[in-house]
């Protein structure tokens, strides 16, 4: 397989996992807005999941619903209509081996979001523009996994994924942790539960964590949950697990295996309880993510054909 | 539809209808589903067709202040029919032609025979642009230069089919030609019942048999590639959607290196991994920069000296564009005769070579009603088309044909002909050209039928999809039988 294409595959799937994530942030967000609406922060620590904060007050000025769902639907940094026109042109550049339904798929969203998007503005049309966007991931993926061979295509688009998927799940736990570890806002701490009712629902963990955690829901759990949860496919262990799994399928993989193992190993021996005492967690996060940003340089030097 | 106001121009042959909309022998069905179909009903199918076109994604690219638009393949649904009697007839030419063509390329880059039976005039090997220094002592496998041709037919008011031109070069078109046969499928689906019209999905697989009959290494399962210049290509569309359905990989100039022992090989995740065979979509000249074009990016260094060496094939190899040259398109019928002692089975348009006096003589008394073409430009610069021309321009190129009758050839105007065409309000002819695709490699095929360019603008001769033209499926039919009906 060519690097050039697998890289573009790569992307394919970190793109489309991340028009995924997206939707799924702004809309569980939405929704605790309505169960708390005096706590006025929450848009704000959605700007901060993204870490795209400068090219926010860039274009605007104040951090308040409209804008930054206005940021997160429509925008050049990391908005979904980003990523789905990314998503695309990765898939346009690779038609002659991605499954010609799957293009089909990704551009049809392209073509629905060019004209929808921004129906998600207003709170009355967001929820539809979200649930379909949803539906429609969620439809190219059941496609992708029933009719692609398990090939390198496939092993490519599947790491990109799953690192993606994997961040995503540190930025929305590191946000979790600081908003309550460091907030001063009395009302939050009485919401506790809440908002780690958030923080799973946000990564569609709630009802898996229910059936699989016999305790109510709390800090430590849900953040041994996210973290180490072998099962959850959200958690990252489990992302990790998969990306470790591709890895062997593909050729020269020694390095990026060698340390993709590393960091798997720093995960599980994780203290979560000692972490969660203080700023040890947003730190250990920290380091969680510099490591994926390396596991995505080792992909890049082996069998993109850059240098490290 | 009523189809009583449906007016063939006088001049030009309607492919479908006679006059009073009477369907021509053998293609009844078309024109009965036409006068039977409400304008509602069509257009209910054009928007389905819209539709299709745009969730496939089958686009071409303009280029348009200096930015890249994509946009949307433009089709006409009611299909344009031939019959296979008359189609078989065509294949055989098309095949008999390029045949002759190859040939003669390997004869210009060899022994020169034609030149010096003169059959041809030595001049015009040293005017042509594409004649390449680089290709002369060279045969490639099979003594085939272009194994991908696209030929450009039109049909004259008699009904006679011409050859209008020969692409020898990187002919696009094809991957158009097989979608508009996936969409006609989805819209029209039940007027394929009351015929059998021949399938073209065959292509991809008859162009990978031919490209990997031309593989140095013929034992070995062979490593094709298609080159693209990439995705700001017009044709990009086509180049992914062969890559794709030939299971070949599409490739960059830069994916691809020439090592040390003159061998091609690309960039994969694995490390090197030798290469066979090139279809190459980009012009000669920026092949490969050690040659050609010192600035070219798209090409790949050292190409040229692995190809000589006969390491990897190039499909269309490179210097075969001296046989799709203006003037030696004037040739091919003695070349027909000369190489394979036949008669041409597909006329050329009548041309006058200014150089013989009878000719010349015929030329200016009738300039008014013919097109003049400069021998040694192509594209269409300088050309003189008589009945669009001042008084002072037709008095200024007699002086020029008069001064340098070499420089000159004359030819009739074709009035192209014309297929029911699917407008505003009403079904109305229009004129179209047609593109078949002729393979070559151990064997020849012929696509069944062809790329169709509709003029879709009233009275117009301009086919080009950038200029107002659109497209139509092409059916070769078969009548089915009384009793014979599935």
């Amino acid at each position: 397989m060519l690097s050039r294409v697998a890289e573009r595959m790569y992307w394919f799937g970190r793109y489309v996992e991340r028009i995924e994530n997206t939707a799924r942030l702004i809309s569980v967000n939405t929704n605790l807005v309505l169960d708390l609406p005096h706590v006025k922060y929450i848009w704000g620590s959605l700007l901060s999941i993204t870490g795209y904060e400068k090219q926010f007050f860039e274009r605007f000025s104040v951090e308040d619903e409209r804008n930054i769902i206005k940021f997160l639907l429509d925008d050049d940094s990391c908005s979904i209509m980003m990523s789905v026109r990314m998503a695309r042109e990765n898939a346009r550049t690779t038609r002659e081996i991605m499954p010609n339904e799957a293009w089909e798929k990704i551009n049809r969203l392209y073509l629905y979001l060019q004209k929808n998007i921004q129906k998600g503005v207003k709170r009355d049309g967001r929820h539809q523009l979200l649930k379909d966007i949803t539906a429609q991931c969620q439809e190219l993926n059941g496609y992708l996994a029933g009719c692609m061979s398990a090939d390198e295509a496939w092993a490519f688009m599947k790491i990109g994924s799953d690192l993606e998927r994997a961040d995503m799940t540190t930025r929305i736990l590191d946000v979790g942790c600081l908003n309550l570890l460091n907030t001063e806002h009395p009302e939050i701490r009485e919401q506790e539960t809440i908002l780690w009712m958030n923080v799973l629902q946000s990564l569609t963990a709630y009802q898996m964590y229910r059936q699989h955690v016999d305790d109510t829901v709390n800090g430590e759990d849900v953040a041994a949950f996210l973290l180490l949860d072998e099962k959850f496919p959200r958690s990252v262990a489990h992302c990790l697990y998969d990306v470790n799994e591709a890895f062997r399928s593909l050729p020269n993989h020694e390095m990026p295996l060698k340390n993709i193992t590393q960091t798997q190993r720093n995960i599980s021996h994780a203290d979560i309880p000692k972490l969660l005492g203080g700023p040890g967690l947003h730190k250990f996060i920290d380091d969680l993510q510099s490591d994926m940003a390396s596991i995505h340089g080792d992909i890049a030097a082996t069998w993109f054909g850059y240098d490290n | 539809m009523d189809l009583k106001s449906y007016r063939p121009s006088i001049n030009a042959y309607d492919e479908l209808f006679l006059a009073g909309a009477r369907s021509r022998p053998g293609l009844a069905e078309v024109g009965k589903f036409l006068k039977k179909s409400s304008l509602r009903d069509l257009n209910r199918r054009r928007s389905d067709a819209e539709l299709a076109i745009r969730s496939m994604g089958i686009t071409f690219t303009v280029y348009s202040d200096g930015s890249n638009i994509d946009r949307e393949w433009p089709f006409d649904i009611i299909p344009r029919t031939i019959l296979k009697k008359e189609w078989d007839q065509v294949e055989l030419g098309l095949k008999q032609r390029l045949q002759a063509l190859n040939l003669f390329i390997t004869d210009v880059y060899n022994d020169q025979k034609i030149i010096k039976d003169k059959i041809i005039p030595r001049e015009i090997l040293a005017s042509s642009k594409d004649y390449r220094e680089f290709c002369e002592g060279v045969t490639p496998i099979f003594g085939v230069w272009a194994h991908i041709c696209g030929t450009d037919l039109i049909r004259d008011g008699d009904g006679t089919i011409y050859v209008l031109e020969d692409n020898l070069r990187v002919p696009s078109g094809v991957s158009y030609m097989l979608e508009n046969r996936n969409i006609s499928k989805r819209v029209l689906p039940e007027l394929f019942e009351n015929y059998e019209v021949l399938p073209m999905d065959n292509y991809p697989s008859q162009l990978l048999e031919t490209l990997s009959a031309i593989s140095p290494r013929p034992s070995d399962l062979p490593e094709i590639v298609v080159l693209t210049p990439g995705i700001y290509n017009s044709a990009y569309f086509e180049h992914s959607f062969l890559a794709q359905r030939m299971g070949a990989e599409l490739v960059e100039g830069s994916d691809l290196v020439v090592g040390d022992d003159d061998h091609v090989y690309m960039k994969t995740v694995a490390g090197l991994s030798r290469v066979d065979v090139i279809y190459r979509r980009i012009d000669d000249l920026f092949l490969d920069p050690e040659v050609f074009n010192k600035d070219s990016v798209l090409g790949v260094p050292g190409l040229m000296r692995a190809w000589k060496k006969g390491h990897v094939a190039l499909a269309n190899a490179p210097g075969a564009g001296v046989a799709d040259d203006k003037v030696v398109y004037t040739y091919v019928p003695d070349m027909i005769r000369y190489y394979l002692g036949e008669d041409p089975i597909l006329p050329n348009v009548p041309s006058y070579m200014c150089s013989d006096k009878v000719q010349r003589q015929h030329v200016l008394e009738n300039l008014e009603n013919l097109v003049v073409k400069p021998a040694n430009e192509s594209g269409g610069y300088g050309m003189y088309i008589g009945p669009r021309e001042s008084k002072r321009r037709t008095a200024e190129m007699k002086r020029l044909i008069k001064s340098n009758p070499r420089n000159y050839i004359a030819q009739p105007i074709i009035n192209l002909s014309t297929v029911p065409t699917l407008c505003d309000n009403s079904i109305e002819p229009r004129h179209v050209d047609l593109r078949p695709f002729v393979l070559q490699g151990d064997r020849s095929f012929v696509t069944a039928g062809g790329l169709t360019r509709v003029a879709l603008v009233k009275g117009s001769l301009v086919v080009n999809s950038s200029q107002g033209g659109g497209s139509k499926d092409t059916w070769i039919i078969e009548p089915i039988k009384k009793g014979k009906r599935r």
